[in-house]
Formats: C-alpha cells, structure tokens, sequence
C-alpha cells in the first residue's frame, strides 16, 4: 500500500520515510533538469534570489513534450538523476531536501543526502504517459527560454514514486 | 525511370514518428506482460504494471509514452532501380521536423555537442543507406531515447578474449548501467567489422524484431546465453532488483581483422519506439 505525502515536506516526514516504501504525493512539485540547474546554481552563486524557496519544496527532474490543446502537460516522466550530481550539494545547502529523478546516484551524493538529512525519490523512467495524468495544472516560473528544460510549478495529485535513498544514506540501487 | 513522390517520403516518416512515440508495438507489450506474469519481486511486478499501464494510457489518449521522444534513427532500404530527383535525407529530415512539431513530441537535438542550442525540430536524423535489388524503399525508423542510449558501451577485445569476453564485457555494461537506461531492455551486440561498423551492427541489433532470432547459430546462442545470464543479474525493472533486466537480446556480427575483436553494445529502453515502411516505385 503506497504512503501519501502532502507537500511542503516536514523535516519529520522526510526523516520517517525509508527506502523501497512506494508513495504518492500531492500538491506542489517544481521540475528542473541539467540546464535549469546550471542556471540556479550560477544566479545564486551571484547573490540572485532563487527562483523559488526550496524549504520543503520538491525538485523533479523533468523535460516534459509540449502540452496539447487543452491538457497540463505533455508527457513527463523523470530524466536521469545522475546529471545532476554535481548541482545537488549546493542546492541543499540552500534548503532543498527532496529530489525526485530516475535511476542511481554518486556515492558522495549519498553522503551528501545523509548529511543534509535529504532524501532522493525515484519515478518509474518512461511512464510520461501515465505521470501526466497527475498533474493538474502547469506553469513556467522561470528560465522560459529553456523551452522543456525551463522551471515548471506543477500541481500534482497522487504522483507515485519511490523512496530511493533515505535520510540515513540507505540507498535502494 | 521508377521513383517516389517526395511528399510520400516525408508524409510517412511524419506518421511513423507520431504512431511510434504513442502506440508500443504488440510484440514489445506482449513481452512485458510476459515478464510481469513470471516476476516474482513485488516492487519489479508494481514497476512492469505501470510500465504496461502507461502504454495503455498512451495509446487510448494519445500521450507520448515518454517524454524523451528521442533523436531519430533510420535505416534505409534503396531500392536499386529507382531514381530520386531530391535529396532524400532532406525529405525525411522534413518528415522529421513535421512529425516533432504536429505531434507535439519534445525537441532532443541541439545544433551542436559543445553550444548545445536545440534546433528545435529535432532534426537532423541519423539515417543509414543501403542498397536492396529491386523497386522499393524501405524506411526503418526509431525515436531513440537518450537516457539508454547514454549506456551503451565500445571495447576492441582481443581474440583471445573470444566468447567468454564477449559475454563478460556485456554483463558488466549492462550491471554498471544499473537503472538509468530505463531497464527491462532489448539489448543489441554488435561484434566484428571495425571500430565504427561494430557500432552500427549494435544498432541495426535494436531494430530487430523483438521475438526473432539470429540465423546465425552462434549468434543466436550467444543471444540465448546472453538473455540469461543477464536476467541473472539481479539488476530488474529500472535497477530495483528483480528478474526482467532484459527482454530480449539481439546479436549481429560482420567479419573482422585477425588481430581485432570488436564488440559493441546498445542498450534500448522499455519504450521501444520503432517502425518501418515500404513505398513501392511509380513511373515518374
Ligand atoms: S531511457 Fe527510454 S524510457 Fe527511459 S527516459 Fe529515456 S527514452 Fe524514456
């Protein structure tokens, strides 16, 4: 049975979620994937506000298709985790605690999510499809020139994923 | 003088492109569902459900099955006794540009590897010509996803290597690779020819049909031995353990020099986007 979890995340929830349980999240989920991230870590290094406040907030690693007339969103599911390695420590130090993207992580990454008291979910790869149908609404919130790969607040009900890697540093891979 | 209408050449590129990266074909689900009937692991049985629902859902409200809808490949038949007054790779990348944009598919490629600015009608394809006796085109074609793409793997063996470095160059790629090439895969062994040719048997592997086999006996048993040893890895749907690392294997090989083993590996995804078409020549 999947464990349902409402965004923001408490420190306490994301503490009580352990690796392998199945959950499905709703409310607010913000997509980012390789280039989105690059910028955020550039304008925030530059003293920038970032786009939007991380504390209890979610990153999803996503490059959705163009929506159709009349639907949220194209087909969107998760991109590779692993690009994001090298973004993520510095994202967390800025108050990012969950991540949701597909497949393994670096073993600093873990050390890092285990530090940071983070956890990293995973979405099932190629199930765009199905995900789509979880989002209710979409909106660009920033770096709109990046077209797929811009910053999207999605508004989500029962989006499944798994817990990947815990609080603890105990990974599923 | 026999050719074809260059609007038909573009016409069914741009269909193959919005059927495959929608409808998965028959023999790929009837696959999974093999696969999730003998799985035991119950996080691999709920992923494989997903995977079968979410072609479901794909097909019946036309959503692409994934949101990688890839860089475009094709394999190309040519016929040799017709004759084209137009550039054929242009009228397929036109197919191409048409397919992304009317379908609303997602736009992979970018111009250049190090600018990185997307072209934004994901062409150009990457099309490979051969020539076949006779009046037809056949056009092979797959929106191939980055994400397995990104875990396939080159190594020039040495012969003495032979059948068992073949088998453990394989296990490891594909065990290192772990979730991230979106695992169950049909995976694509190219060995012999050069460098660059044992690349393209990979990926002319993928293009199989998922339920044949080689006819060549000892690729078709390295493809058993293969198929096997793989689903033994414990590495499961999308990395999560299980025994549905694979669905297939498909072997190619070309002769090579006496010196040179080379062997080639292409990972394809669960969402096994392919098509083919002929087009027969009219009189012009
Ligand atoms: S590897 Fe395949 S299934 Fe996975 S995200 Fe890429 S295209 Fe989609």
């Amino acid at each position: 049975m999947e464990r349902k979890l409402n965004t923001p995340i408490s420190a306490d929830v994301i503490k009580s979620l352990k690796v392998g349980e199945e959950v499905l999240i709703s409310g607010i989920i913000y997509t980012a994937r390789d280039a989105a991230h690059a910028n955020m870590v550039k304008s925030i290094s530059n003293n920038s506000a970032p786009p939007f406040d991380f504390v209890g907030q979610i990153i999803y690693y996503v490059g959705p298709t163009p929506a159709k007339p009349g639907r949220a969103i194209g087909s969107c599911g998760p991109t590779s985790s692993y690009r994001m390695d090298k973004f993520s420590p510095f994202l967390m130090e800025k108050g990012l605690k969950v991540m949701i993207g597909k497949g393994e992580r670096s073993d600093e990454l873990i050390k890092e999510i285990k530090k940071q008291k983070a956890v990293y979910l995973i979405a099932i790869g190629g199930i765009g499809a199905l995900l789509s149908k979880t989002v209710q609404s979409s909106e660009v919130i920033a770096y709109p020139k990046l077209d797929a790969e811009a910053i999207r607040k999605l508004t989500v009900v029962d989006f499944p994923a798994i817990v990947a890697i815990d609080s603890e540093g105990n990974s599923i891979f | 003088m026999l050719t074809i209408e260059k609007v038909l050449v573009i016409d069914s590129v741009k269909e193959m492109i919005m059927e495959s990266t929608v409808v998965l074909d028959k023999t790929v689900v009837d696959k999974l569902l093999f696969a999730y009937d003998s799985e035991k692991s119950v996080l691999a049985k709920s992923v494989l459900e997903k995977i079968i629902q979410n072609q479901e859902i794909a097909r019946t409200e036309n959503i692409p099955l994934c949101q990688d809808t890839g860089l475009v490949v094709c394999f190309v038949e040519v016929g040799r006794n017709l004759h084209f007054d137009y550039d054929l790779s242009e009228a397929i990348n036109e197919g191409v540009r048409r397919g992304y944009i009317e379908g609303y598919l997602r736009k992979s490629v970018v111009a250049h590897p190090l600018k990185r600015v997307n072209t934004k009608d994901n062409t150009p394809a990457v099309i490979h010509y051969d020539f076949i006796p006779g009046n037809e085109l056949k056009i092979h074609l797959a929106p191939k996803g980055g994400g397995s793409e990104n875990m396939s793997a080159l190594k020039m063996l040495s012969p003495a290597d032979g059948r068992e470095g073949i088998i453990d160059f394989v296990l490891k790629t594909i065990k290192d690779a772990g979730g991230r090439p979106c695992p169950p895969l049909i995976v694509g062994v190219g060995i012999g020819g050069n460098f660059e040719h044992v690349a393209y048997l990979a990926k002319k592997a993928i293009f199989r049909q998922i339920d044949d086999a080689s006819s060549v006996m000892e690729d078709r048993l390295l493809e058993e031995e293969l198929l096997d040893k793989i689903n033994k890895l414990d590495v499961g749907p999308m990395g999560l353990r299980g025994a549905t690392t694979a669905l297939a294997v498909k072997v190619e090989s070309a002769p090579c020099h006496i010196a040179s083993l080379p062997v080639a590996i292409n990972l394809q995804c669960h969402s096994a986007r392919k098509k083919e078409v002929t087009l027969y020549g009219k009189k012009a």
